[in-house]
């Protein structure tokens, strides 16, 4: 369920809304290491890559009055489990594509990414561009290989949240998320799910539906 | 190289094994296949009888089990937690002084060796003395024929005393003088090998770290890419990839194939798979079935990453296919396996599982909920604690492989990601035991133990091993992580309300029982038992001797060395005595179990067969508890 109004549980005008939210971007950018800032508040330095996929959660409060629930996808980012992507972001109310402000050609995986959201995904599917590892350049800005300037028209361009994050200081880090969990349609989410709490409103279902034409080789594919 | 042909010629005389005894396999394994199906009986009890005056215990049936017990993660047919041995039950579940009078008219009766491969029981002993210090990969002493030698062989008593003498030799004191040398050594082992630096001004330097290396693994391609390298990188190394490569396609173009050689004090082999070649360097004494087993576990790994159509696939479309590729990030389950078996894993020395020891009753309990709470999308499910096997949930058709399930533990207990990661997991995988053409689908959560933790709470990412459960859930469904999952928040709830995750937190914190809670006042330091139609093994703590990656390497090594010495091809012994400088060790084998004693320097023979004897009752008693028999089938 994507969002539903968790009934009983707040008094008067609380609302309450669950949305399920996806991340992408090419290997080792920090994907992970976002939302471990974001769910549990850690960084490791050394993370091994993600194989497969990890299925977290995060409450958030925006007010007083409105509490967010992300059920979040943390996704592998090796070429192989590619295929298995749509599985992912096939439902979900918003996404984080996250790119390595220190390799360029992260940015061009990230554009990939947004360009097959748009066209792939939930049509009001909200997406947000993570610039990570800010914490390097401010070390050492020769670093940096993706200007911010740049990485902000491209984001303006397609309509997309832009924030420069690191997972390591924890920068913009919860900005992010919350400014996300400002433009999801909370109240239409939870009316939505007061109409129908059995309802499945979209958000990542891993149920029974097949996809069509879905790819039969990688991971993805069952041969059995 | 002579010595090269010599282990050329291995496959070719495995293949040229008797008929009769490849009619047996087959027999086994279908009798496998069927006793899947019930819970085996409770062991009948078990007279003192010497083996060979047993009928049912023929020679060839004895053979088979040797075989069929040799460490082959890939090849074995499928074998399950539940399997009921498809051997006689063995009639010879004591050794030692006691049980020799009445049954072994000649010889040593103080002597516990014996040997099968002779028909006629007086010449066992000699046969077991021969062969015991007969070079074991010899052709000339392969096979059937030497028994029939030695069966016409009348022992004269110098014969005897020197048989005696070189009974008690010690496989492991050619190592000894180099111990101190290992020692030191392995402690840096798994020591990373830094990056060379961009004017190459250290590249020597890094060269001879690499060196000093113990222990090496390569996989590369079949054109001579390199696909894996536990040491050193692509750069470093590449001069050596090369000579591998050069080796192996010089013989491969003679129509030949490269199987072993040594250099010095180390050890080559190297296995062949399709499109790949693997390649384990040891200087740990290791036999050459325990590195190609090793090889196997990698190329398992492999396997599992890709499955084998769609490698052969990338292959067949493009020869110089770089693997690295694909496979990228899968090298921290490579290295997992890699420095497991340079640590010296019990588990894969006996290509066997080991259980969290559970009272009967609980176990039951266990099993119950598990059918309880089982969705019809569930292919196996396990409840692992720190690398023990809780329970298992499998259809009646289908059981687990060894093989596989060691790569789900590697993964689980030796990579970091999956448990780092804080969540759930949902992990593609493909399990080559089970299928090596199709993926499965594996939810899983850990939980950490030390804290009361509430069902759905997850674990904080820095505790220890020791302290994990893990919920594995298989499903060959890639859409059903929810369903998995619901199960498993099903599971947990049950198993919390009806006391049972409090008795597996409880035993998991209890950790191992020492030796000597297990037989008191015993010679005995430690131990490994395997049950062979379980497929599983028991052992006690590591401490208070074996503390540490060097004592342990140690224990392990005498355990590899007692391991090759009664399955070797040509040594039919049934029980092997060695006594090294710091421990004196026993190993012994039935068609129901592998059992491997150690003691210390001082302890006498009789006390460490007596503690050998008691171990054995001890599993009699505790079989149930110690291991899995069945499982929750559905
Ligand atoms: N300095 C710095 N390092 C980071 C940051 N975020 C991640 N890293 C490091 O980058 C490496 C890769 O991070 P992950 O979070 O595993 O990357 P990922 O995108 O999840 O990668 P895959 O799981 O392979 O798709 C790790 O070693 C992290 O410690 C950051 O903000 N700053
Ligand atoms: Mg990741």
């Amino acid at each position: 369920m994507a969002a539903r109004m968790q009934q009983g549980s707040r008094p008067g005008g609380a609302r309450f809304a669950q949305f399920k939210l996806v991340l992408l971007g090419e290997s080792a950018v920090g994907k992970s290491s976002l939302v471990l800032r974001f769910v549990k508040d850690q960084f490791d330095d050394y993370r091994e890559s993600t194989i497969g996929a990890a299925f977290l959660t995060q409450t958030i409060a925006l007010d007083d009055q409105t509490t967010v629930k992300f059920e979040i996808w943390d996704t592998a980012g090796q070429e192989r489990y590619k295929s298995l992507a749509p599985m992912y972001y096939r439902n979900a109310n918003c996404a984080v594509v996250v790119y390595d402000i220190t390799q360029a050609a992260s940015l061009d995986k990230a554009k990939a990414w947004v360009k097959e959201l748009q066209r792939q995904a939930n049509e009001n599917i909200i997406i947000a561009l993570a610039g990570n590892k800010a914490d390097l350049v401010a070390e050492q800005p020769d670093k940096r290989a993706v200007t911010t300037a740049d990485a902000e028209a491209y984001a303006r361009e397609a309509n997309l949240l832009f924030f420069e994050t690191s997972a390591k200081t924890a920068e913009n880090v919860k900005e992010l998320f919350t400014a996300m969990a400002k433009k999801l349609p909370i109240e239409q989410a939870s009316q939505r799910g007061m109409r129908s709490a059995a309802g499945r409103p979209g958000g990542v279902d891993l149920g029974l539906r097949q996809e069509p034409g879905q790819q039969t080789s990688g991971p993805g594919g069952c041969q059995c | 190289m002579p010595s090269d042909e010599e282990r050329g010629a291995a496959p070719a005389r495995e293949a040229k094994t008797p008929p009769q005894n490849e009619a047996s396999t087959r027999e086994g394994n279908t009798a496998m296949e069927q006793s899947r199906e019930l819970t085996p009986p409770p062991l009948p009890p078990r007279p003192l009888h010497n083996l060979m005056n047993d009928p049912s215990a023929s020679p060839a049936s004895l053979r088979l089990s040797t075989r069929s017990s040799r460490p082959r993660l890939l090849s074995q047919a499928t074998t399950a937690l539940s399997l009921a041995d498809a051997h006689p039950p063995s009639r010879s579940e004591s050794i030692g002084a006691s049980d020799t009078p009445s049954s072994r008219p000649v010889s040593r009766k103080q002597s516990p060796s014996r040997t099968v491969g002779s028909n006629d029981p007086g010449d066992q002993d000699d046969s077991a003395s021969l062969k015991s210090y007969a070079p074991t990969r010899d052709p000339r002493f392969d096979g059937e024929s030497i028994i029939g030698d030695i069966s016409k062989y009348v022992p004269s008593p110098a014969w005897k005393a020197l048989s005696s003498q070189v009974e008690r030799d010690d496989p492991l004191e050619q190592l000894d003088p180099k111990t101190d040398y290992y020692s030191l050594q392995i402690e840096h082992e798994f020591d990373e090998i830094p990056p060379i630096d961009a004017d190459g001004s250290n590249e020597e330097a890094l060269l001879e770290l690499w060196k000093t290396k113990l222990k090496h693994f390569f996989i590369l391609s079949a054109s001579g890419k390199p696909i894996y390298s536990r040491h050193g990188d692509d750069q470093l190394i590449s001069n050596y990839i090369g000579i591998a490569q050069t080796l192996i396609s010089f013989y491969q173009g003679a129509g030949d194939q490269l199987k072993g050689f040594t250099a010095g004090d180390t050890r080559f082999v190297m296995l062949s798979k399709g499109p790949l070649n693997l390649v384990a360097v040891s200087r740990l004494g290791e036999s050459d079935v325990q590195l190609r087993t090793q090889l196997e576990s990698l190329y398992m790994q492999i396997l599992s990453t890709l499955t084998l159509p769609s490698m052969e696939k990338m292959f067949s479309n493009r020869p110089s296919t770089d693997l690295r590729r694909p496979l990228a990030g899968t090298d921290v389950l490579l290295d997992g396996l890699a420095d497991g078996f340079t640590r010296g894993s019990p588990s894969t020395l006996l290509s066997a599982l080991e259980c969290l020891r559970l009272r009967k009753t609980h176990r039951q309990a266990i099993n119950d909920t598990l059918l309880k709470v089982r969705l019809p999308g569930l292919l196996y499910g396990l409840i692992v604690a720190a690398g023990r096997l809780v329970s298992v949930v499998r259809p009646k058709k289908h059981s687990l492989h060894p093989g596989d399930l060691h790569l789900i533990f590697n993964m689980l207990f030796e990579a970091g990601s999956v448990k780092a990661g804080g969540g759930e997991n949902w992990i593609p995988l493909c399990l080559p035991g089970f299928n090596n053409t199709g993926y499965l689908y594996m939810y899983v959560s850990f939980f950490s133990t030390l804290e009361n933790s509430v069902p759905g709470s997850e674990r904080p990412s820095s505790s220890g091993k020791d302290d994990e459960l893990a919920i594995v859930l298989i499903s060959a469904n890639r859409e059903g992580f929810f369903e998995l999952q619901k199960m498993r928040n099903d599971l947990v709830a049950q198993l919390e309300k009806n006391g049972s995750m409090a008795v597996i937190k409880a035993a998991i914190r209890k950790g191992h029982a020492s030796c000597s809670d297990i037989v008191p006042n015993t010679a005995l330091r430690h131990f490994l038992y395997k049950s062979r139609g379980n497929v599983q093994f028991t052992m006690p703590s590591f401490e208070p001797y074996y503390h540490g990656l060097v004592a342990r390497r140690r224990l392990m090594t005498l355990y590899a060395t007692l391991h090759d010495s009664i399955h070797s091809r040509t040594a039919h012994l049934k029980v092997q005595h060695c006594v090294a400088h710091d421990a004196v060790a026993l190993a012994w084998e039935t068609p129901l179990f592998e059992l491997y004693c150690v003691a210390g320097p001082q302890a006498s023979r009789e006390a460490l067969t007596e503690g050998a004897n008691r171990v054995v009752r001890w599993i009699r008693r505790e079989e149930e508890r110690v291991f899995i028999i069945g499982g929750a089938v559905f």
